[in-house]
């Protein structure tokens, strides 16, 4: 097993989808950040895990910038365990978002956020609990690797 | 600031107001003739749209007010590459009420977002027509004296027809409404409005493929046209196209207070004798569209209605 240092502060964001953690990280917008510590662990042993492997990412220090509402979105297994002062204070699985803006983009081609220009892709979570474009309500069904 | 993208984004109540008003223009349209005094109508239509244009320029100019605006894409400023945000704060500056007709889905409600006044859907794509939808519910209230308990028939392109996504949202929130969907299997009601309309709240409906068979159990009886600009492929159009004709032999078949609904134009889907059977009510339904769509721009305009003031004093 490979071993990577406990964090003292910070968050894991573990039970995720081996392979997916890389996209993971550009959705949520950790391979943007310069000055973040993070650490990514890819195809660690799961024991939960159908396929017996998981990814893994731990941010060191302040995570307040993490977008992870729409961790719910991408993969509803995936935890947030906080660690203080090198407890697990916390863990827990993020609830799905209400609506995901710029996270995946509309794939109808008759979309008028298909052509206009600085036009979001907002999905607003409907009363089926799908996810549908506010333009064109076309149900999300496919979702980021 | 109201604007009308979606045919929920008025409650019932509000639905049933402005079809009281629609009514009362429609039995004394020259009381309303100066109601628009000096406001303007800008009629931004990025798909060509003959009927419907002219159905709001025509209300607007009932009202005493004042219309601009284009009827095609290749003459307006979008041939040029601009956004509809930025041509709709533009147009806000020109304008006090804006209707727009787009080929893509969803652009009024983009418009709506940078808007500074309020904006009607006149047709988005295969997407929602609400004022189609205003037009076909004061027809079925005057026909049928009621908006609820009705067996009402759609027939035709069921999957690009707007008007019917529309119409089925709609007459969903109305009690004992029962739906008899009538298409090939190409072109059925989207899942979308199955699953989240239909199934979820719970409403009866059946999807058949036989129009002679479903014909005696409606009240309303809604056509529609297999339209071509909504197929990408040629051939699938040509292949549907001729898939529901009504005529008059079918319509024997028909209750005797059966309503024939369709939202124009029509190619061949109603043959031209059943134009001359009282049942049909799709040229009342023009006229109705002016009326209701008088009362929207008074509505989302905030204009005092003239009788309702008289009637107080």
């Amino acid at each position: 097993m490979l071993n990577i240092d406990e964090i003292q502060n910070g968050i894991v964001i573990d039970h995720i989808k081996a392979g997916t953690a890389v996209g993971l990280m550009e959705l949520l917008g950790i391979t943007q950040n310069t000055s973040a510590s993070v650490a990514l662990i890819q195809n660690a042993r799961s024991a939960k895990s159908p396929t017996g492997r998981k990814d893994i990412i731990k941010v060191e220090g302040d995570a307040s910038w993490l977008n992870l509402d729409v961790l719910a979105y991408l993969d509803p297994n995936i935890t947030v365990t906080t660690i203080r002062d090198g407890q697990a204070v916390q863990k827990e699985k993020p609830r799905p978002p209400r609506r995901l803006v710029n996270i995946v983009r509309c794939r109808n081609p008759r979309c008028i956020s298909s052509i206009e220009e600085e036009c979001d892709q907002i999905f607003e979570m409907s009363s089926n609990g799908k996810y549908r474009c506010i333009y064109c309500e076309q149900e999300l069904s496919v979702k980021p690797e | 600031m109201r604007h009308m993208i979606d045919p929920l984004d008025f409650s019932k109540e509000e639905i049933g107001s402005l079809l009281t008003l629609a009514g009362s223009i429609c039995e004394d349209p020259t009381a309303y003739q100066n109601v628009a005094a000096h406001k303007k109508l800008a009629t931004l239509f990025y798909e060509p749209s003959t009927r419907t244009r002219l159905s709001f320029e025509a209300a607007m100019l009932n009202l005493g007010g004042h219309c601009l605006g284009f009827p095609s894409e290749n003459v307006s400023s979008a041939a040029k590459g601009e956004s509809v945000a930025d041509t709709i704060r533009v147009v806000s500056c020109y304008a006090d009420i804006v209707a727009m007709r787009h080929p893509k889905e969803g652009a009024p409600l983009r418009a709506a977002r940078y808007s500074r006044v309020p904006v009607i859907n006149a047709g988005d794509g295969g997407h929602q027509h609400p004022t189609q939808t205003l037009t076909d519910l004061l027809t079925i209230q005057r026909r049928k004296g009621r908006l609820d308990h009705l067996t009402i028939g759609l027939c035709g392109d069921l999957k690009f027809g707007r008007t019917v996504h529309s119409l089925i949202k709609t007459m969903a929130r109305y009690e004992g409404i029962r739906f008899v969907l009538i298409s090939p299997e190409e072109l059925r009601v989207p899942e979308y409005i199955i699953k989240d309309v239909l199934e979820a709240g719970g409403i009866p409906y059946t999807e058949v493929r036989s129009l002679e068979n479903a014909m005696p159990e409606l009240d309303i009886l809604y056509m529609t046209r297999v339209q071509k600009e909504r197929f990408f492929n040629e051939e699938d159009y040509v292949r549907l196209k001729n898939s529901y004709i009504l005529t008059a032999e079918k319509m024997k078949a028909a209750k005797p207070d059966m309503a024939v609904l369709h939202p124009l134009p029509r190619v061949n889907e109603i043959a031209l004798d059943v134009d001359d059977d009282p049942r049909a009510a799709y040229f009342e339904q023009v006229q109705n569209g002016v009326y209701v769509r008088m009362a929207l721009i008074m509505t989302l305009l905030g204009l005092p209605d003239p009788k309702a003031a008289k009637e107080g004093n």
